[in-house]
């Protein structure tokens, strides 16, 4: 489902004293089957944007149409929209609730499809834990406030994609994780992104994470999308996300220090990368090096495992 | 729809009426509730209504803003008062105006209902004042103050104090998890606005449940916040905030004192509540 | 002196079952180190935290906090007063609805005399940048800043050690440096022991020293930059390299002459070098 949104507005509180404009005309466009990434601070839109797509938040002002569904239609069928697209909030394991694992993933399912027939629907949360990696036989009859924090999130992204949403957003999947747990989550994502969940929609702070992960990005500032594009392309504006006061990646940051002492490098952004381009600059320049060009491509394959890693 | 609750909530701005000690402040709440309640006529209230006035445009709060704590629990106020028109059983001098069924409306009901409407209306008013000119450790610390003497009874005092301190500080908090977890329910396709009285009830649970559980886990880390920093009840504890009797409030109950007389003279002459009907029928 | 001492320590949640959370850690932290304890989930690093400050109390072995033995229940007060701690989330620490009256809380609590809580609160609010604030409501403010309140909260009440158990996990970057930014200036200008929880891989490079946890055992012991040196060992505890310690280490491999560098200033330089010595 194609994603496009023309100069949305939203304010919150209107016409009271605590009026605030969260969006001031933003536009943007997400093509079918990206992985798309979504930078800002805090307050700079982003949150109030996404929940706009699921009609969480109904649209005011602008036009936004998510795939065949037009929002500002009032006959819109918003729920339907809902089961298409899945929303996963921050933090999403404080949203738990059932007695066992099992009843809390079908939830949705209960809610969107009622005319499924028991059969199904089992089969279809039993698909869901097993996506995100749970073992359900041992955590079905469980109750959800028993699991680990890492399984907790599992079980809370099955309940979302128990419905295999086309459009699956999350809101800072990684957050409060440590670093395994985010690089699982993350792996997750990828090997659910490209079937049945055709576009993958992250908000995020870390831009390593946004530059590892997305295809594209946009970023949010004071309720307008500021910057769009692939990561690379984004991440070479690193002047301007500075001054944004947003962070960059540590490749970006390595490559402007080196682009200020004369050291051109060519890169995405990506670790893998940004190694194989400076090792393939060493070899150029006459370094003896273990790789040449040919060679770190080979790494690249090898280093993609650990990649993630280094957060 | 939970934006909107700003009951309780502190308006910071520097007045007279923010000055006042909180205990004078609660004192003079309910003087001013006795105020309200002996007003046996309109006279009565609308002087409640001039010193309700005055006191708002003395605390430099926008009058809007008290104003919308009553918008909160205006369904209320119209309930109680539309119950008051269809089923006051005083007797009446006047002809009925309507008479259905089980329901009589007469000219006293109407009078009854308006005078119910504007009690209430300036009970939530006054209250609101309150709240708004005080903060709640401030008033915590005036109930806390006032309650003293039940310390001898082993009454704990100090305790209820830092409880409903705590309560009004998590207040917020809780709002927002609320707004959350609505907002993750809803995009799992979870429905409360339409079905029966039932359906609704059952919708409620997932959300309750989380909030239930957040607002356990909240507790536990706030009680361990509290013991990292040294908490270990009122015993050896001291007040960082004094409260302070002035002038200003000597000067505040003095006025209030006037109003209460001033009330009840106008109850002895002007007669009941009723008696406004003569002026016009 | 020795702020902290753990002699064999063990903890189990549960009484009967032998799972223990930290499973046998002797360790001792002098006055004035930075000390960062990292970890997956689950590795105990949390538990170790809080029995510094008597919150828990070990099983098994024992604490000491300048001198004091933390499982002796007479000793509690004093140690909570030389060990502050301050927690994860952001929202759930204050116990005021004005950021000074929460400042205050701690003060209060251990009897200072009124007029010296208002120069404490000073101090506190002063210490984290945070004296504008004095009288705003904490639950209007960013993450950031309510982590700042809370660490004032502690400061008032002049603690000689700051815990801080995952502190910054639940913070933007923004709010992350801020955090950082002043728990770095407490250790460096009032020498104030820092006892850094975190799973943030690059927030253990500001410490002196890193502690990592697995398990319930503390495993590997050192300064940053020797922990990381070491990443094969870090990756059999599931812990991973900051990520300019990643790409020095994968450049390494490839065969350029770089050492290991933590942050991406070090790793540019070493590039620079690297390429220079051609």
């Amino acid at each position: 489902m194609r994603i496009v949104a023309k100069d949305l507005t939203y304010t919150y509180n209107p016409k009271s004293p605590f009026a605030t404009q969260a969006l001031k005309g933003a536009d943007l466009v997400i093509e079918e089957g990206e992985f798309f990434g979504i930078i800002g601070h805090t307050g700079s839109g982003k949150s109030t944007f996404v929940q706009h797509l699921n009609a969480l938040i109904r649209l005011t002002g602008g036009s936004l149409t998510v795939g065949d569904y037009d929002l500002s239609d009032k006959k819109c069928k918003f729920l339907e929209l809902r089961s298409k697209v899945g929303m996963v909030f921050q933090y999403p394991e404080y949203q738990l609730f059932a007695e066992t694992v099992e009843k809390d993933v079908m939830f949705g399912l209960k809610n969107f499809c009622k005319g499924m027939s028991e059969e199904e629907k089992q089969k279809a949360v039993r698909e869901a834990i097993e996506t995100v990696d749970l073992d359900y036989e041992d955590v079905k009859d469980r109750s959800p406030f028993e699991l680990s924090g890492g399984q907790k999130r599992r079980a809370a992204i099955a309940g979302v994609i128990v419905t295999k949403p086309e459009v699956l957003i999350l809101d800072e999947p990684a957050a409060g994780l440590d670093p395994l747990g985010k690089q699982e989550i993350m792996q997750l994502l990828h090997s659910i992104h490209g079937g049945w969940c055709k576009t993958v929609i992250i908000v995020s702070h870390d831009m390593d994470e946004i530059a590892e992960n997305c295809t594209r990005a946009a970023v949010f500032s004071e309720g307008k999308v500021v910057m769009e594009g692939a990561p690379a392309e984004i991440f070479r504006r690193s002047d301007e996300l500075i001054a944004l006061g947003l962070d960059i990646p540590v490749t970006a940051k390595c490559a402007r220090i080196l682009k200020e002492r004369g050291i051109e490098i060519d890169t995405d952004f990506t670790c893998d990368d940004f190694i194989s381009k400076v090792l393939a600059l060493y070899a150029r320049s006459g370094g003896v090096s273990k790789a040449d060009t040919g060679a770190a491509r080979a790494e690249k394959a090898d280093a993609q495992g650990g990649a993630g890693d280094a957060q | 729809m939970l934006n909107d609750v700003t009951f309780g909530q502190y308006y910071p701005v520097k007045s007279f009426v923010h000055n006042m000690d909180a205990r004078a402040k609660i004192v003079f709440m309910i003087a001013y509730i006795v105020a309200i309640f002996l007003a046996k006529n309109f006279f009565g209230l609308l002087a409640v209504t001039a010193f309700l006035i005055f006191v708002v445009l003395l605390s430099r709060v926008p009058f809007g803003r008290v104003l919308r704590s009553v918008k909160m629990i205006l369904f209320l106020i119209i309930f109680t008062a539309i119950l008051n028109l269809f089923f006051y059983s005083g007797e009446s001098s006047y002809q009925p105006l309507v008479e259905w069924w089980i329901i009589t409306i007469t000219w006293e009901s109407i009078v009854n209902m308006v005078f119910l409407a504007l009690r209430l209306f300036l009970l939530v008013m006054g209250t609101s004042v309150l709240t708004l000119t005080t903060t709640p450790v401030a008033l915590t610390d005036g109930i806390e103050s006032l309650l003293t003497p039940l310390k001898w009874i082993k009454f704990p005092v100090h305790e209820l104090a830092l409880i409903m301190s705590i309560a009004l500080r998590f207040i917020p908090t809780l709002m927002d998890e609320t707004n959350r977890i609505v907002a993750a329910q809803k995009a799992r396709g979870a429905d409360f606005e339409t079905g029966g009285l039932i359906k609704r009830a059952k919708a409620v649970v997932p959300i309750l449940i989380p909030l239930l559980v957040s607002a356990f886990r909240r507790a536990e880390d706030l009680g361990d916040a509290m013991d990292a920093r040294c908490y270990s009840g009122a015993k050896g504890r001291t007040k960082y905030k004094k409260l302070v009797f002035t002038w200003r409030d000597l000067l505040g109950l003095l006025f209030l004192g006037g109003l209460i007389t001033g009330v009840v003279f106008l109850n002895i002459y002007l007669g009941g509540k009723f008696s406004i009907l003569g002026y016009f029928l | 002196m020795e702020a902290v001492k753990f002699e064999n320590v063990k903890f189990s949640y549960r009484e009967e079952e032998d799972e223990f959370a930290v499973n046998g850690v002797t360790l001792s932290i002098e006055e004035g180190q930075f000390v960062a304890v990292l970890g997956r989930n689950g590795s105990g690093k949390s538990t170790l935290a809080k029995m510094i400050n008597a919150l828990l109390v070990p099983t098994e072995g024992s604490v000491t906090v300048f001198g004091l033995d933390a499982s002796d229940p007479k000793n509690t007060f004093e140690i909570r007063k030389s060990a502050g701690m301050v927690f994860q989330n952001p929202d759930n620490q204050t116990v005021a609805s004005i950021v000074e009256d929460d400042v205050a809380f701690g003060p209060e609590n251990i009897g200072v005399p009124r007029e010296e809580i208002g120069k404490r609160i000073d101090f506190a609010l002063d210490a984290v940048g945070m004296q504008a604030y004095r009288h705003a409501t904490p639950s209007r403010l960013s993450g950031g800043q309510k982590q700042r309140i809370a660490i004032a909260g502690v400061l008032a009440v002049m603690p000689k050690i700051m815990i801080l158990d995952e502190s910054t996990a639940m913070l933007d970057p923004k709010g992350r440096r801020e955090v950082m930014d002043v728990i770095k200036k407490l250790n460096k200008e009032r020498g104030m022991t820092v006892i850094l929880i975190t799973h943030f891989m690059d927030e253990a490079l500001e410490a002196d020293r890193a502690i990592v946890m697995h398990r319930g055992e503390a495993v590997m012991d050192g300064t940053p930059e020797e922990i990381f040196s070491r990443a094969d060992e870090l990756e059999t505890y599931n812990l991973t390299l900051p990520r300019a310690a990643y790409i020095s280490k994968k450049l390494a491999e490839g065969g350029m002459p770089v050492k290991g560098a933590f942050n991406a200033e070090e790793l540019a330089e070493e590039i620079c070098a690297s390429l220079r010595k051609i």
